[in-house]
């Protein structure tokens, strides 16, 4: 047994389990585990397992392009790549932008934030938590009368309306085809909802497939199309002409009009349902109160959303920013992207060189030169791995770290920030859960935590999409309707050589760019995904990451269905579409499953 | 919710661009909206790795008309066309590409709503090369978007669709920046920029 820097004792001699991906729709992660004869992970270990090369693609391309091959970088987060991606050359080049694209891209930005955590919450992570086959028992009377005593507001709670959604469950289930619900563990001793509250939740997977449809519309105005919305180095490519007509050209009071009813609408949700259900399901699973991980100890969030434009200081930012080590909450500590000392990526773990062992490079100076060699321990081939060897290299991904300590980034990350500051709206909302489910402020550092962090930050940006947009049209109104500032679009006024970065919040956490640009091309480009923190490897010194950490100690009920390391995997809203393989001790596969 | 019109369609590509032939099918909707004229009942939509953002366009279709690029298990370049039921569970019983999970769901999604498109086509190119990561399509591949839009044009005739010689206006395409002839021609030199990708969980090679 070992323990490491950052304080969890690891013992790797018990049964591994292995979670492994077959597709990449936006990334690749593996892990793999420990379990001990009691089913209690005892040694955690996270892969990256895809070479993610965007770095590279950029160089030599026109900095001004750069924001449209981030955007393919991911399935989900497109957006906030973009954003990112134009700060970061902005920011290089000195070019600011004006008070209306400031607020267009943070109701850009929230928007996403909001579908985001609302459709992980329904469509990606409540099957971790939720039975659809348990719902077929349920009582649509009971259920009704649940669904009116959780949320008295909500319109959608008769006894016909459930079972309707029942019925069409049941021929769902009953035809056998597609399964959406295939790859479930549905008799498993994990699961402790009663039917009736897993109808409800059901239900409301459905409710939040047809909202989701329209919250996405508000990047279809802004920008002119979705997926993939256009952005633009200075603003937003979207002119507004308020008294202008017509669904097509400049941004019209139409337009706007639908941009607040879709506000409206998201709202409402987030109030009626989301949160009520997270208080439901909540209420359910207050004794597993696992997988808090780094939470408890280090977490770090660049912060998001500045009030005003061209000022990114930490107190204009409505999501917080700041980093907390060795669980002192009573000390939140700024951050600096631009300091070499505070943000370095080291690889001794990762299959890359840096050409000396435990060397950290700020992500300015990073270079990304492929090493892969498995270590004497490894199981498999080169080819096709049954076990890596985590006293080696064993990821693609690099080991980032902020002063040398590993960092959970997220939704929980910035609430943890957000309460230790006394940010008032956090605090108020952070509290008044604890309060309602009757939980210490403890319970915050778990994977419950994570999930209720994201749920209390959806409602939290649905108040801020609400100001921006009403501070858009009083400035419109004021007769500024400026979105774009072109001076410094053209090559010839750029420094012959400059440096940026660009910082976002995106919804599963701190996302950074850095630009060096040179004769007005991208000379070097270096993401550093909040999946790259969160997913981080081991370091030299032996602190492991945030996933790792937060699958230690967690007890299984049965150790080859693996519903408690999704679970806690998913918390984290991760960038990967992975897939589960259960071995034997010899190594054998016992099971597979599919999961998000 | 009113039934979508049964004439409207939507002509879909998916997969990344980034991953070499994987961008078959952004590449195939991208040269039908630059060589042929299409009806306004029509919507060209580069889908890319997209999953749950395609639901509306779909439920708004009557018919669908997907381009991919489909591991079937054939010679590189091969061209197969699977229609209506087949298309989903065709594309659960392969493993596919990037985006298979994504896709798939969306099609699932859009069955337990009851709002599937009444007819849908997927023209898939089997290809020669996905682990050229920053790459574009290799020449075999691109050899058979041109055979892979005349089968798209004659589905859409049989649809009862016009298609004319020409150009459509098609907002829902990739930025000029990362289009087909930009984005090849601007590749940064291997010696600029490693080319290695992870065999490991390729397509059809995995395990």
């Amino acid at each position: 047994m070992t323990v490491t820097p950052n304080g969890f004792d690891l013992d790797n001699t018990g049964r591994r389990i292995v979670v492994d991906p077959v597709t990449r729709i936006e990334g690749h992660m593996r892990c793999e585990v420990n379990v001990d004869d009691q089913g209690v992970i005892r040694n955690a270990v996270s892969t990256g397992t895809m070479w993610r090369g965007l770095e590279v693609i950029l160089k030599g391309r026109d900095p001004r392009d750069a924001w449209a091959f981030t955007e393919r970088i991911c399935g989900v987060c497109t957006g906030t790549h973009a954003l990112t991606s134009v700060r970061a050359v902005e920011d290089a080049l000195g070019i600011t932008i004006p008070d209306n694209a400031n607020s267009i891209r943070n109701i850009m930005q929230l928007n996403l934030q909001v579908h985001d955590h609302i459709v992980h919450f329904y469509h990606l992570h409540a099957l971790d938590w939720v039975n659809p086959v348990n719902a077929l028992r349920a009582d649509p009377k009971a259920t009704s009368e649940l669904q009116q005593a959780v949320s008295p507001s909500h319109p959608l709670s008769s006894p016909g309306y459930f079972r309707d959604v029942q019925n069409r469950l049941k021929q769902f289930v009953e035809s056998g085809q597609l399964g959406l619900f295939k790859n479930g563990y549905w008799d498993n001793p994990a699961y402790l909802l009663p039917p009736e509250a897993d109808l409800m939740a059901t239900t409301h997977y459905l409710e939040a497939l047809d909202l989701q449809k329209d919250l996405v519309k508000i990047h279809t105005i802004f920008g002119g199309k979705n997926p993939h919305p256009n952005w633009l180095v200075g603003g937003v490519p979207c002119p507004i002409n308020i008294d202008g007509t017509g669904a097509v050209g400049a941004i019209n009071m139409e337009r706007l009009n639908l941009v607040s009813s879709i506000i409206d609408m998201c709202t409402t949700f987030v109030n009626n349902v989301y949160i009520p259900d997270l208080i439901a399901i909540g209420g359910f699973y207050k004794s597993w109160l696992y997988g808090g991980g780094l939470s408890g100890q280090s977490v770090l969030a660049y912060g998001d959303i500045p009030e005003n434009p061209n000022d990114f200081s930490a107190e204009q930012l409505h999501l917080p920013r700041g980093a907390i080590i060795n669980g002192n909450l009573d000390e939140v500590q700024d951050v600096d992207v631009r300091d070499p000392e505070q943000i370095q990526e080291f690889v001794d773990h990762s299959w890359y060189s840096y050409g000396e062992p435990g060397k950290g490079l700020h992500p300015w100076d990073g270079v990304t030169e492929p090493k892969y060699e498995l270590g004497p321990n490894a199981k498999g081939t080169r080819t096709h791995i049954e076990a890596v060897d985590e006293a080696a290299k064993y990821s693609w991904i690099k080991a980032p770290r902020w002063k040398g300590h590993a960092m959970e980034v997220g939704p929980l990350a910035r609430y943890i920030v957000g309460y230790a500051k006394g940010h008032e709206d956090i605090k108020n909302q952070v509290e008044g859960l604890l309060r309602t489910m009757d939980l210490p402020v403890t319970a915050l550092f778990s994977t419950l935590g994570r999930t209720a962090a994201r749920a209390l930050e959806a409602e939290y940006c649905t108040r801020l999409q609400k100001h921006f947009f009403d501070k858009l049209i009083a400035n419109c109104r004021n007769g500024d309707t400026a979105t774009a500032n072109v001076e410094k679009w053209e090559p010839k006024t750029w420094p012959k050589e400059a440096k940026g970065v660009g910082m976002t919040e995106a919804p599963r956490g701190a996302l950074g760019h850095w630009v060096h640009i040179k004769d007005a091309r991208i000379e070097n480009y270096q993401c550093v995904v909040p999946t790259t923190w969160n997913g981080s490897p081991r370091d030299a010194a032996g602190n492991i990451g945030a996933f790792e950490a937060a699958l230690m100690n967690t007890r299984m009920e049965r150790p080859d269905e693996p519903v408690e390391i999704l679970r806690t995997l998913h918390s984290f809203d991760p960038c990967l579409a992975c897939s589960t393989h259960v071995m034997s001790p010899d190594g054998q596969e016992l099971t597979r499953v599919k999961v998000r | 919710m009113p039934a979508a019109p049964s004439d409207s369609v939507l002509i879909l590509g998916i997969g990344n661009v980034l991953w070499a032939d994987e961008g078959f099918g952004p590449r195939c909707v991208e040269a039908l909206a630059e060589s042929r004229t299409l009806p306004d009942c029509v919507r060209v939509l580069d889908g890319g790795t997209q999953g749950l953002y395609l639901l509306p366009f779909l439920e708004e279709a009557g018919s669908l008309l997907i381009f991919d690029a489909v591991d079937y298990g054939l010679v590189p370049g091969t061209l197969k066309i699977v229609r209506d039921a087949e298309v989903p569970a065709f594309m659960g019983a392969k493993k596919m590409s990037l985006h298979q999970t994504g896709f798939q769901d969306v099609l699932a999604t859009a069955a337990l709503m009851g709002r599937l498109p009444g007819r849908m086509t997927l023209i898939g190119c089997q290809p020669a090369e996905l682990e050229d990561y920053g790459g574009g399509l290799t020449p075999t591949v691109a050899a058979m978007i041109a055979p892979a839009l005349a089968e798209g044009v004659t589905e859409l005739a049989r649809w009862g669709i016009a298609v004319a010689p020409g150009r459509t206006h098609a907002p829902d395409l990739a930025d000029p920046a990362i289009r087909r002839d930009a984005y090849e021609g601007g590749r940064p030199s291997a010696d600029d920029a490693c080319r290695v990708g992870d065999a490991r969980f390729l397509p059809g090679r995995a395990g």
